[in-house]
């Protein structure tokens, strides 16, 4: 047996994130709840570590390590860097929403941090066993991430749902794994690849396992019709972990799905093409269709993720690099645009105070413009209102699809983001033009308020500078 | 190492399964055998307390749904945590002269970190039944 | 050196934009004071910047800037660019805008200085509305920069758009005053109209040049030259003459040629400043400037060409006619404005690009200055426009009085002053012109002289000379304006004097707009012209020879007759020929006609549309009918989500066994 030491400089910051983990694990236990600042800028220090370790390493050429169980590409490096700007915005958020509901304790930010771990070993996995060692890290995070708040009983419920779900989603993707492995006897993707490409796995195991993968695929990005939990877990969650939910974790379940079908099963792309037709359109047409009903605005955008979903799926779908790289710029867009919504819910919310119904929201242009500005802004740019950034992710999409003839699904999209515009100007409509129904000042604080007053700018910004954030994901593509 | 064909390859592993299939046909087999051994030969005498449940450290006085003390779960978490790592230094104690230096230290690391979710349990108070 | 050049065309675009953001955003901060001094800082950076850009292209001989500073967008291969093309039009244009801007804020300090009277007590939009009008006049002169510097159509079309907006944002400055907002909504709708235009345009120059770079299109315009299209299925037209005569359209509405005229003289319920800045000496003046920033094109169209000139001739000559019955101070210099654009577009149609955008030059200056007078004048009169009231304020306004007469002389065409030069080279320019409807156009420019002199006299003759008709309230009240005011006055009444005198030789004759205006050789009537020039000297002796001089000579005397000695006359004219009277007075009854056949006609077949189209059919069937069979299935659908794990779980395994089914059958 000859054993090649891997290259260790490779997975850095994964390392750093590991190291700063245990340290912070065990330096919050001999803090004070006075001192849990601390804890809290000893997170936001980690991630800023991890992304300079990250772009040290990010080069442009691809690198593997760990026998090839590991990857370092464009693809991988961008997407940590998202989710390192992700995971500190989140946290930014929560800081004063967690002080509020006595959460603000070192194991929320801990958590975080191992989901964080997870989505990086899952952006730069190579093989079937890491992507589901990375998928696991981050799964298990998030399911005690919901149910941190014990003495909730929604959010025990939610988390419970989750996590069995969870684990039975997670069961067929493993299963769908072991076909693959099966067919073609190799975890390595890119050997998965060439065997398949070889004709030499049994098509019909290789058919087999793909749906299977395409389960969990679409349960951990929330796509219909494997999105139940979506709704009752972020709705039953605290809202600041919905936020965290919704936003990174889409970026690396992205990574997920491009990994395993781009990566390892080009050569099926015609089947996995047509499955993700078929879970698109049911994403797009359940999630706006359904959003309308919902009276709670955290289920509101919960559905809403779902229609996001679909429609970046259809970017997938089209199986092009302009294709994948409008996806992955779809991604990167949703999740600004999630945090931006979930943040409106924080931003109204005090102690005893949820400010989750609709109705909470009316009026709200009375009481403070500037907040009902720019949440005015990241509900127009939801709803793909042009110039602001949700406008150019549909219109990548849309654009990818059309490309490769796919008019009929084209059609159908911009019909329901139509229909989806509902029920994001119906909140507008209640923010400027309802009478309030309290008229107490909103007091959020003040890293809470410039953060969100920056992120929704960004929407706008982003908008009409759409260049570059563009030109980014394309470079992730190229090969 | 001997350069394989793929599809060699994939009979070679199916080929190692071999043993599996027959160590299920033979516990099916081995097992169906006893009960029936059983059912044959052994008296039948049921008296209550024989048909009773059986729970280990309780009196069985209710249904199998009743209220449990949460700490066993508990102390049973923490102790498959902390059992399973023996499952990893087996294999790894028989090849560890192989390893060398490289191995020694990797299981030292992995250990380390372990470490860390002991001191942390420890000092949260969950190894502390009352 | 290129670098250097692209910081400077940014600081001089990006200077007022600053001043006009800090006024306006932050108004309370800065205070009435502060507003004015961060506008005017900004203002007078872009001028000085400007100057030493003129400086550099033409004294030092710098070479043409022509740069993209960002590019917007990129669709389908054609790109979307943020850029500057600097040359010796582009910066003539900018030395007047900014000069202009410039004295117009100054006289603005003075002019909005008790802005609080014209807002009802506890008024919101009146709070701040000092600041706010600073912020607007210098977002204007960004605007205008940002049109004029343009290198490209869609630039040129955001500035073209933005003036648009600012002016409308200025109409209806008094937003309290009904006529201000019926006069703001007109002005928008009719350069909406004329933007349509513009637009079709821009697009027909995309379609086929697949480029909105100014440079690319005119390098390929030749290519086109011979290129028809059907507009209406059988008819052909020449691609040029159609582009040509679409982007005209825009030029019509945005510097007010008939028939899109009818928004200026409206337009003068804005402040006087911004009647001087924005309706007299820039934003008006765009489409003029446009025509001569794409003459490559025009020089292929001799059909537009002749369509230009006899707008231009029409509007000179109609317009000055209804100068005549004004009674409002303002609005009879609006219709001089309205006839002078008609010169300058008149000039364009004969090819004399450089004789229009010369008088553009002069024009702005003493146009300018005619209004800022005019405003002074309704300071001292406490908001009183109506010269039936005034009479005799010579000797309470000495400023006022020397420079209106100045811009009164530069005005008719007195020979030597600023406006001789330039409106003689037109009338020459037309009488050289081969071009069909030249014989029209060239006896409406001269008899428009006339005309021009009698209003402008009648005008001087009313305000400042004769019996004082004004009140005793008033005439105790009466004073000079201040210094603040009567600087700008001062300052525009010196180029209004000199500027012909100077310029004439380099600007008509001369090179100086090599490279910037394409003339075809055909139609080179400066060219004629240039063969028998001596000098501006020359010029002068021999502008008192030829037949404008007497003709404005005689409209003087006519002034001065009817209105200091023999008053009755102008009764009786009216009484007599009450008709004509009436016909002036209602404006050729075009507002009547705009507002009955397209106004009401719109109106009923918007109403028609609205009852038909959008309330049964969109409304009724296809919104709140989808709307409520979408609601319906929501409700419906959204007991799915019954809250049971095991239905949830459950539905997963049916998504699973669709997907295999999908594949097995």
């Amino acid at each position: 047996m000859n054993f090649i030491h891997p290259q260790f400089s490779l997975a850095l910051p994964e390392m750093i994130l590991l190291g700063m983990i245990s340290i912070i694990l065990i330096a919050d236990l001999f803090i004070s709840d006075k001192g849990r600042v601390v804890t809290y800028l000893m997170t936001q220090a980690t991630l800023v570590l991890a992304a300079i370790a990250t772009a040290a390493v990010m080069g442009a050429d691809v690198a593997l390590s760990f026998n090839g169980h590991f990857i370092i590409d464009p693809l991988a490096s961008l997407t940590k860097l998202f989710i390192y700007l992700v995971s500190m915005v989140a946290f930014a958020y929560s800081r004063s929403y967690l002080i509020e509901r006595d959460m603000y304790r070192g194991e929320y930010f801990v958590l975080g941090l191992t989901a964080v771990l997870g989505m990086m070993v899952l952006a730069s996995a190579h093989s079937l066993l890491t992507l589901y060692l990375g998928l696991e890290l981050l799964s298990l995070s998030l399911y005690a991430m919901v149910g941190l708040r014990r003495d909730s009983s929604q959010a025990a419920e939610a988390a419970m749902k989750y996590f069995v779900l969870g684990a039975m989603a997670s069961a067929m993707l493993l299963y769908g794994m072991s076909m693959i492995y099966g067919a073609t006897g190799t975890l390595n993707l890119w050997e998965i690849r060439d065997a398949v490409a070889e004709g030499s796995g049994h098509s019909l195991v290789l058919i087999f396992g793909l749906v299977f993968l395409m389960v969990g695929v679409a349960f951990k990005l929330g796509a219909a019709p494997f999105h139940m939990w979506v709704p009752d877990v972020y709705h039953g969650a605290p809202t600041s972990v919905t936020l965290f939910l919704s936003s990174a974790p889409k970026l690396a379940a992205f990574v997920l799905m491009i990994r395993l079908l781009v990566d390892a099963l080009p050569a099926l792309a015609s089947a996995w093409s047509d499955m993700l037709v078929i879970i698109a359109v049911l994403s797009i047409v359940l999630g706006n269709v359904i959003a309308i009903a919902q009276l709670n605005i955290k289920r509101m955008l919960a559905y809403s993720g779902i229609s996001h979903i679909g429609f970046l799926l259809l970017g997938v779908l089209s199986a092009t690099p302009e294709g994948y790289a409008a996806a992955f710029y779809y991604a990167i867009v949703y999740a600004i645009m999630s945090l931006g919504g979930f943040a409106m819910v924080l931003v109204m919310s005090r102690q005893g105070f949820e400010a989750d119904e609709l109705s909470d929201y009316a009026g709200l242009n009375e009481r403070s413009p500037i907040i009902a500005l720019m949440m005015l802004f990241i509900m127009f740019s939801m709803a793909g209102v042009p110039p602001l950034l949700g406008f150019w992710a549909k219109l990548a999409v849309i654009q990818a699809i059309v490309a490769v003839e796919y008019y009929q699904l084209a059609v159908l999209a911009v019909l329901f983001s139509v229909v989806g515009a509902f029920y994001y100007l119906r909140v507008i409509r209640i923010i400027y033009f309802d009478k309030p129904t309290e008229r107490r000042e909103l007091k959020p604080a003040n890293d809470l308020k410039v953060i969100f007053i920056a992120n929704a700018m960004l929407v706008l910004l982003l908008g009409l500078f759409p260049e570059s954030l563009m030109n980014l994901c394309q470079s992730a593509f190229i090969y | 190492m001997p350069q394989y064909r793929r599809a060699d390859r994939i009979h070679q592993m199916l080929e190692n399964y071999l043993p599996v299939l027959i160590f299920i046909a033979v516990g099916l087999v081995f097992g169906a055998f006893m009960v029936v051994l059983g059912m044959i030969l052994s008296p039948s005498r049921p008296d209550d307390e024989k048909l009773s449940r059986y729970e280990c450290g309780f009196e069985a006085f209710a249904g199998a749904r009743s209220e449990f003390d949460v700490r066993f779960y508990l102390v049973a978490i923490l102790f498959i945590i902390f059992d399973l790592e023996i499952a990893f230094l087996f294999p790894w104690a028989t090849v560890l002269r192989e390893l060398g230096l490289f191995g020694l230290l990797s299981m030292t690391l992995f250990l380390a970190i372990l470490v860390v979710g002991f001191i942390y349990e420890w000092k949260k108070g969950a190894l502390q039944w009352e | 050196m290129f670098s250097d050049m692209e910081n400077l065309t940014l600081a001089i675009v990006l200077a007022p934009l600053l001043g006009s953001a800090l006024a306006g955003l932050m108004s309370d901060t800065l205070g009435r004071k502060g507003a004015h001094r961060v506008t005017i800082t900004g203002v007078a950076v872009s001028l000085f910047l400007s100057l030493y850009l003129f400086n550099h292209l033409v004294f030092a001989g710098g070479a043409t800037i022509n740069q993209s500073v960002y590019t917007w967008l990129v669709s389908d291969g054609i790109r979307f660019e943020v850029g500057f093309l600097v040359d010796r039009l582009t910066v003539l244009m900018m030395v007047v805008v900014t000069f202009v801007s410039l004295m117009v804020h100054i006289y603005t300090i003075g002019y909005m200085a008790d802005d609080a009277h014209n807002w009802p007590q506890e008024s919101l939009a009146g709070r701040n509305s000092y600041q706010r009008f600073f912020s607007y006049i210098s977002l204007f002169t960004f605007s205008m920069l940002m049109l004029v510097m343009a290198n490209n159509f869609l630039q040129l079309f955001f500035g073209w758009e933005a003036v648009g907006l600012v002016s409308y944002l200025l109409i209806g400055f008094w937003s309290v005053r009904e006529s201000a907002i019926y006069a703001n909504l007109k002005a928008f709708l009719v350069n909406r109209v004329g933007d349509f235009g513009f637009l079709l345009g821009i697009a027909a120059v995309l379609m086929y040049f697949n480029s909105l770079d100014y440079v690319t299109v005119f390098e390929n315009a030749h290519l086109h030259k011979d290129v028809m299209v059907e507009v209406i299925p059988g008819s052909a037209w020449s691609l040029m003459t159609l582009i040509c005569i679409l982007l005209f359209i825009g030029a019509m509405g945005k510097s007010a040629q008939f028939p899109l005229h009818i928004w200026l003289p409206d337009s003068m319920e804005g402040p006087t400043p911004i009647s001087a800045l924005i309706h007299a000496a820039t934003m008006v003046t765009a489409g003029i400037f446009m025509v001569a920033r794409v003459s490559p094109l025009y020089e292929l169209s001799e059909t537009a060409l002749s369509f230009i000139m006899v707008i231009g001739a029409i509007t000179a000559l109609f317009m000055g006619f209804l100068g005549l019955v004004q009674n409002d101070i303002k609005r009879v210099v609006a219709y001089s404005t309205l006839s002078q654009l008609g010169y300058m577009t008149v000039a364009l149609g004969a090819s004399a690009y450089a004789a229009g955008i010369f008088h553009l030059m002069t024009h702005a200056f003493f146009k300018a200055l005619l209004f800022l007078a005019a405003g002074s004048v309704i300071i001292a009169m406490h908001h009183d426009q109506d010269m039936r009231n005034m009479g005799g304020l010579r000797k309470y306004l000495p400023i006022t009085w020397i420079t209106s007469l100045i811009g009164s002389l530069a005005l008719i065409g007195a020979p030597g002053f600023a406006g001789f030069f330039s409106k003689d080279l037109i009338i020459e320019a037309v009488g050289q012109s081969q071009l069909p409807g030249s014989g029209f156009a060239y006896a409406a420019v001269l008899a428009g002289v006339f005309i021009t002199a009698l209003y402008s006299f009648r005008m001087y003759f009313l305000v400042f000379h004769g019996k004082e008709r004004m009140d005793e309230h008033t005439r105790h009240h009466l004073h000079e304006t201040p210094w603040v005011v009567t600087l700008p006055l001062i300052l525009l009444a010196i180029p209004s004097v000199v500027i012909g005198y100077l310029m004439v030789d380099e600007l008509a004759f001369g090179s100086f707009f090599a490279g910037s205006i394409e003339v075809a050789k055909s139609h080179d009537v400066l060219a004629v012209l240039g063969a028998n020039f001596y000098g501006a000297f020359a010029m002068i002796l021999h502008g008192l020879l030829t037949a404008p001089f007497w003709l404005a000579a005689a409209g003087v005397a006519t002034a001065y007759v009817l209105y200091m000695r023999a008053t009755w006359i102008p009764a009786m004219l009216a009484e007599r020929f009450s008709w004509l009277h009436q016909l002036l007075l209602n404006k050729y009854h075009m507002d009547s006609l705009a507002a009955g056949i397209f106004g009401s006609g719109s109106r009923w077949l918007g109403m028609g549309l609205w009852r038909f189209g959008d309330t049964m059919v969109i409304d009724g069937w296809m919104v709140n009918g989808s709307a409520r069979s979408v609601g319906w299935v929501a409700s419906v659908l959204r007991h799915i989500q019954s809250g049971y794990l095991f239905h949830y779980a459950f539905t997963m395994i049916l998504g699973l066994l669709g997907l295999f089914l999908y594949f097995i059958v």
